[in-house]
């Protein structure tokens, strides 16, 4: 009996897979929600995006139809498609920018930290707010902005926001100065890790200006600069809340983006229309997927070359 | 005990059918139980009316509670499905007309037919047609209003105008507005719906009211010349300058200073408007209405006037309760006080009811009851189904801005009728 007890594969089960098991206990609540809250919907939204289907009554099965009718020419698909592409590549701008500040503000000077935190406070207030304030500074006729072009002479026909043609460029400035807060505070984090000692024997070896910043900070800056990528170009891709708050998609929908008309689609006062609503969430995981695939590598590469 | 239990239940299902067939053979049975009602009617003055109804009703009925969940306007025009599939209320707020159309359809609305067959509702015969679809009727109006032209009169007067009866005599007055400086219009088309109202007047002036619900129905195709027509006279008001500048960036509140500062002399609206132009400091002496002019003398008037409803949700727990409530709320005596100048300012639906004495209530009331031969329209949002309703509000801002463009909205819109409607 006793050399039976010391025996190895005489322990329960538990006790022998103890190591290997442990980790997924603690992991299975947080793997339950998320399957339930994240992983099924998406399948979801797969298999609704094959049907049609007003959220109410019977699902009708239409095979590939709401993606024949979405790709095959849909121009408030296409509006929304090439404004998502503005979106992401003029978003980006607030990496440059949130650089250019968190230089400036890098110094010690008497009061830096006030004048840090006044730079930080447009990323502290609520989105839907900085895109009212936008909207009244758009505002034609008596808008500070309109005021401001009226000095050169410009007019632009509507304001900045009843102009198709800018309306998509107000709200991308209006979002980007929050953006810029955020890629600033990111730098400035990332300015505190930069190592003196390199910084000193660049500078012995003559380093100065554009040169110190691109060979010598920029380079012990790259993990900011990766975070700030990623939450720059999914901040851009859930512009949501600045469209709804400053144009409502309009003027005739020429600043929806796909968040937006997907929204419109399945969720507002005139959709309900879940199938095709489902139709461009696919569409949009998708181009998601393509960035977090990018993402993904990269950190997997990093890690790997850490190691 | 399992078979105790099974013939208690048999016993309490058999007494509540009793106690349901006792009900129904005759109204005055007392009411028991709980009424759940869920109101949109959130903007403070319909707030108190239904406040104020919900607690009157649960005064009259000693054995039945009143539980009264008022939820925000706009939400609610989102958050009905929820709530009439999951856990259904007794009593809901809704509109009249198409807008019914997906509640109906998915049964989540009770057929009331035999509410509407009872000889208290001929009074309300004149809102009937609005409340039926497949042939039944789905909920009951409790009040309209009507919409025209608000104007302000001292700028008339100034300028030695009329208020204009036919398109000819507009054109003139809005020439001669123009001449002085100001617009002859204001609007904020920022939301779209605004835009409908223009089309709905000008459309069912043109060409009937019979060929406006026949585009709503989808029966016409946007290409058909009898639209262009209507896009050709409504450009005509555009290509003048009739209208503010850059109203795509308005919402219809934001475009309210323009006739209160005298920029703009008037405003196509519902009366609902009348309360804030009263609050901006216009006084009966200085705004006036008139009804929309008349352009094709063939065809005869048609109004919008949307119309405001409760209906009975096919879950609902306490039908009877509910039936009494629709009942209450369609009597005259009812009609008359939440129609009132100081609760909700708008129209009774009952015939017998008292109309408010309010110069613009008494106009809009008289207009509909004497002058809208050629039909009731409910708003473009309402008659046409949900999306023709909106890719069609967001071609008629377009049309407003780049009345160029018209081939190509006409056509978007085609190409989405023949999608909608099949």
């Amino acid at each position: 009996m006793a050399s039976q007890a010391t025996d190895p594969d005489r322990r329960g089960w538990y006790r022998r897979n103890e190591i290997a098991v442990t980790p997924w206990l603690f992991l299975l609540p947080g793997l339950i929600f998320f399957a339930i809250y994240v992983i099924i919907p998406i399948f979801q939204s797969f298999w609704i995006s094959f049907h049609e289907w007003d959220g109410l009554g019977e699902k009708e099965w239409v095979g590939l139809a709401n993606y024949e009718r979405l790709l095959g020419g849909d121009r408030k698909f296409e509006t929304s498609f090439w404004n998502n592409v503005k979106w992401l590549l003029l978003y980006l701008l607030a990496i440059p920018m949130g650089l250019f500040i968190a230089l400036f503000l890098n110094q010690t000077v008497f009061g830096i930290r006030i004048y840090k935190s006044l730079f930080f406070f447009p990323f502290v207030i609520s989105q839907v707010v900085v895109g009212l304030v936008f909207s009244w500074f758009y505002l034609p006729n008596n808008g500070l902005f309109d005021v401001m072009t009226g000095w050169f002479g410009i007019d632009i026909r509507g304001g900045v926001l009843g102009n198709p043609d800018t309306a998509t460029y107000g709200i991308i400035a209006a979002g980007l100065w929050p953006q810029t807060a955020y890629c600033m505070i990111l730098y400035l984090t990332g300015l505190n890790a930069v190592d003196p000692e390199q910084v000193e024997a660049a500078r012995l070896d003559g380093a100065k200006g554009h040169k110190m910043l691109w060979y010598v900070i920029l380079p012990q800056l790259k993990p900011a600069t990766f975070i700030a990528f990623v939450v720059t170009i999914i901040g851009a891709l859930r512009s949501f809340d600045f469209i709804a708050v400053m144009t409502n998609g309009g003027p005739f929908g020429s600043t929806r983006v796909l968040s937006f008309y997907m929204f419109e689609e399945s969720l507002s006062e005139f959709g309900f229309r879940m199938g095709y609503g489902a139709a461009i969430a696919v569409v949009l995981f998708f181009l998601m997927l393509i960035f977090i695939c990018y993402f993904l590598y990269a950190m997997w590469r990093d890690e790997r070359e850490a190691r | 005990m399992r078979s105790t239990v099974k013939a208690s239940l048999a016993a309490l299902a058999a007494t509540t059918m009793l106690a349901g067939t006792a009900f129904a053979g005759s109204h005055s049975a007392p009411l028991t139980g709980e009424l759940r009602i869920i109101s949109d009617m959130s903007n403070p003055a319909p707030r108190a009316v239904m406040e104020k109804l919900a607690a009157d009703f649960d005064a009259m009925h000693p054995d039945l509670t009143v539980n009264l969940e008022i939820v925000d306007r706009e939400a609610w025009k989102t958050q009905i499905r929820n709530a009439l599939s999951a856990n259904p209320p007794d009593v809901v707020n809704w509109y009249a007309a198409t807008r019914m159309t997906p509640y109906v359809d998915a049964g989540l609305f009770m057929d009331i037919s035999d509410l509407w067959a009872e000889p208290e509702f001929e009074a309300l015969a004149s809102t009937k047609g609005a409340m039926t679809l497949n042939g039944a009727q789905w909920g009951v109006p409790y009040t309209y209003y009507q919409w025209g032209v608000y104007y302000r009169a001292d700028i008339f007067a100034e300028l030695g105008l009329e208020e204009p009866k036919t398109w000819d005599e507009e054109l003139a007055n809005c020439q001669a507005i123009l001449d002085s400086g100001r617009k002859c219009y204001t609007i904020g088309t920022k939301f779209l719906w605004t835009a409908g109202g223009w089309f709905d007047y000008i459309n069912s002036r043109t060409n009937g009211y019979d060929f406006h619900i026949q585009l709503a129905n989808g029966e016409v195709p946007w290409t058909d010349p009898r639209v262009r027509a209507t896009f050709e006279n409504w450009r005509q008001l555009i290509d003048m300058g009739a209208f503010i500048d850059d109203h795509q960036t308005y919402s219809w509140q934001e475009a309210l200073p323009f006739i209160l500062e005298g920029q703009a002399t008037a405003y196509l609206m519902g009366n609902f408007a009348v309360a804030a132009m009263r609050d901006g400091g216009l006084d009966d002496s200085k705004l006036d209405f008139y009804q929309f002019p008349v352009i094709n003398p063939d065809v005869d008037y048609a109004e919008d006037a949307p119309t405001d409803t409760f209906h009975i949700a096919s879950g609902a727990q306490n039908v009877e309760a509910a039936k009494a409530f629709l009942r209450y709320v369609t009597s005259p005596d009812v009609q008359t006080w939440i129609n009132a100048g100081d609760a909700l300012g708008q129209l009774p639906v009952n015939a017998n009811a008292t109309v408010s004495d309010d110069k613009f209530i008494q106009q809009g009331f008289d207009m509909l009851s004497n002058n809208a031969g050629g039909g009731i329209m409910q708003f473009f949002d309402r008659d046409f189904p949900a999306e023709m309703a909106s890719v069609g509000m967001e071609g008629l801002q377009e049309f407003m801005v780049f009345p160029d463009n018209l081939d190509d909205i006409l056509e978007r819109l085609e190409e989405a009728r023949q999608r909608i409607y099949n």
